[in-house]
């Protein structure tokens, strides 16, 4: 029985010849083609391509023979990669991001394309031009997002694990809301070459998994340093499960109170408080924190992320890949008629917003003004890793909502994301764990817990996370009605 | 009607569609000045603060300019570089005529 295997209790079974690559790969794509139609976490995938990247498996490798499931606006050579966008409709990567080349490096091998917001604009997976994901807990409602395909992946057991990628929380809340981990690593740790640019200073590839350990060893395998991209650093190489397995004795845990107000709800809050006792019974010592600009976080985040965005999106002009709109008389209305018919409602308003922060005149106001609250933000962050290891909230504020509930609201959609934006505002990590189950209109939900790090902090969250799950027995429980 | 009304928000969504190069309908012009006022509202937020002497930041890191030796590197070969294109020929994208 191979459902919600791990990384490591697969290669368990695979290095001791309990099981093939390929059957293991065989008993994933049945489980997919029952489970996929009821939670449409997938939008494709190749058995041919993967039933050949299993048969040519390195078991030698730190992940020899583990197939990763894919978010969309990650390119794999050969493969379809639209970023749930119509716009991209037709697109087949011509090469491999640098993550999957380092996949590769390890021995695994990419499997399906995971769906998500539409270039993973959104909190709920109901932007992608396709079709919305469900929630595996109740399906109901949304998975979280953007990267809600990779979430509800991982907790359906349909893949072992995946890669999302988190702008202003893509990785962490859809982690929180299906009860996974996710993890969003240091601005500029991973490569960003080969992802589908969104907001270029945000945007980070992380990994999503059953456990922390796994997300320890994916990150070992998919970090470092790489000439296609400037943003990513050049650290000496380090081995991130090697913290794992210490205990949480001396560590400070940092408690923002901007962090526990109105507003979040009770079920989610208990928990959280709970996992908080939980860590002080291992050793853990509780700080209460201040991060003073957290109220702005959100405004400072749509005002960068949509400038951002307005010009990343500027190159899907209808010339060189992607949709060309049929209904053109000139070179204008072949831009203005393409973009029209591609891009989704949210994708548009968000190039109109930016458009407008960056128009001479309203850019000091905003953007600039942004840039400088930025700034601040990152501050509060220094100045509280003086005193803490490591800082702990929810990762949202809320449980999975249903779906449609906030579609047509998006300044409501926006305000629940106030608790992951500010890592990657301020450049930090952060990493969402699963700590319980709140009821909400009678249902069972997961609850996330956030763990946040400074810069290049990883190694701490990973101990935590790990010790946390030694602990607790959150990660192991998975969804009945699949 | 719509002329009319688009006064009455802060952004001008008509005007600012031409200069994203986007031909939105009259419907998505009116719901999007909509949502996007109450949007802009919200991040009227940051006027709030004193920012004297706060340098911006655009980055979370320190970001130069990394520039590789001047030697010439394999690049994506152009039958591949084009096999995405919605219409080539002869090795160029296609695209209607701009000078008559």
């Amino acid at each position: 029985m191979t459902s919600y295997l791990s990384i490591t209790e697969a290669r368990r079974l695979l290095v001791t010849k309990k099981i093939s690559p390929l059957e293991l790969l065989t008993e994933l794509e049945q489980r997919i083609s029952t489970i996929n139609p009821k939670i449409k976490a997938y939008l494709s995938w190749d058995h041919q391509q993967a039933r050949l990247d299993a048969e040519k498996a390195d078991l030698t490798k730190p992940l020899g023979g583990i197939p990763i499931g894919i978010k969309d606006a990650i390119l794999v050579q050969g493969a379809p990669a639209y970023s749930s966008s119509r716009i991209l409709e037709g697109y087949h990567a011509p090469y491999d991001a640098t993550v999957i080349k380092n996949l590769r490096a390890a021995g695994a091998y990419p499997l399906g394309r995971l769906n998500m917001d539409e270039f993973a604009m959104g909190s709920s997976t109901e932007t992608s031009a396709f079709h919305p994901t469900y929630n595996p807990w109740d399906v109901s409602r949304i998975p979280g997002g953007s990267s809600g395909g990779s979430a509800a992946a991982v907790a359906a057991g349909i893949a072992m694990a995946t890669l999302g990628s988190d702008t202003g929380g893509s990785i962490r809340q859809p982690a929180a809301f299906c009860g996974c981990v996710g993890m969003k690593p240091t601005y500029g740790r991973v490569s960003r070459y080969g992802l589908i640019a969104f907001a270029s200073s945000l945007d980070q590839i992380g990994p999503l998994t059953h456990t922390v350990e796994d997300s320890a060893l994916l990150l070992n395998a998919i970090s470092g340093v790489d000439s296609h991209d400037s943003t990513s650093l050049l650290l000496p190489k380090e081995d991130f499960t090697s913290e794992i397995g210490q205990d949480l004795k001396g560590v400070r845990i940092g408690i923002p109170k901007e962090y526990f107000v109105e507003g979040i709800e009770p079920g989610v809050r208990t928990r959280v408080e709970e996992a908080i006792k939980q860590m002080i019974s291992l050793g853990a010592e509780p700080i209460e924190i201040s991060l003073p600009h957290t109220e702005y976080a959100v405004s400072v985040y749509y005002i960068i992320v949509t400038a951002e965005a307005s010009s990343n999106l500027a190159r899907y002009d209808g010339v060189r890949y992607g949709k060309r709109s049929a209904q053109t008389k000139d070179l204008l209305s072949l831009y203005e008629q393409t973009r029209e018919e591609g891009f989704g409602a949210e994708v548009k308003r968000r190039i109109i917003l930016g458009t407008y922060v960056l128009t001479s005149g309203y850019y000091d106001a905003y953007y600039l003004r942004a840039q400088k609250v930025r700034r601040l933000i990152r501050q509060d962050f220094e100045e509280a890793f003086k005193k803490v290891d490591l800082i702990v909230s929810a990762t949202s504020p809320e449980t999975a909502f249903r779906c449609g509930e906030k579609i047509n609201d998006p300044l409501k959609m926006y305000l629940a994301d106030i608790f992951t934006i500010a890592a990657n505002l301020a450049g930090i990590c952060g990493m969402s764990l699963p700590c319980g189950f709140a009821s909400k209109e009678g249902k069972d939900l997961p609850v996330g817990l956030q763990l946040i790090g400074p810069s290049f902090g990883e190694k701490m969250l990973f101990r935590v996370g790990h010790a946390y799950q030694q602990a607790t027995e959150w990660h192991t429980q998975h969804p009945s009605m699949l | 009607m719509a002329a009319s009304s688009s006064h009455s928000h802060l952004l001008d969504v008509p005007y600012l569609a031409r200069l994203a190069r986007i031909t939105l309908t009259l419907e998505e012009s009116e719901l999007f000045s909509k949502q996007l006022d109450r949007v802009l509202e919200h991040v009227a937020l940051i006027n709030k603060i004193d920012l004297t002497g706060i340098e911006p930041m655009a980055h979370a890191i320190s970001v130069f300019d990394v520039v590789r030796d001047d030697q010439p590197q394999p690049s994506l070969p152009k039958k591949e570089a084009l096999a995405n294109a919605p219409h080539q020929a002869s090795g160029l994208f296609i695209v209607p005529k701009v000078l008559e």
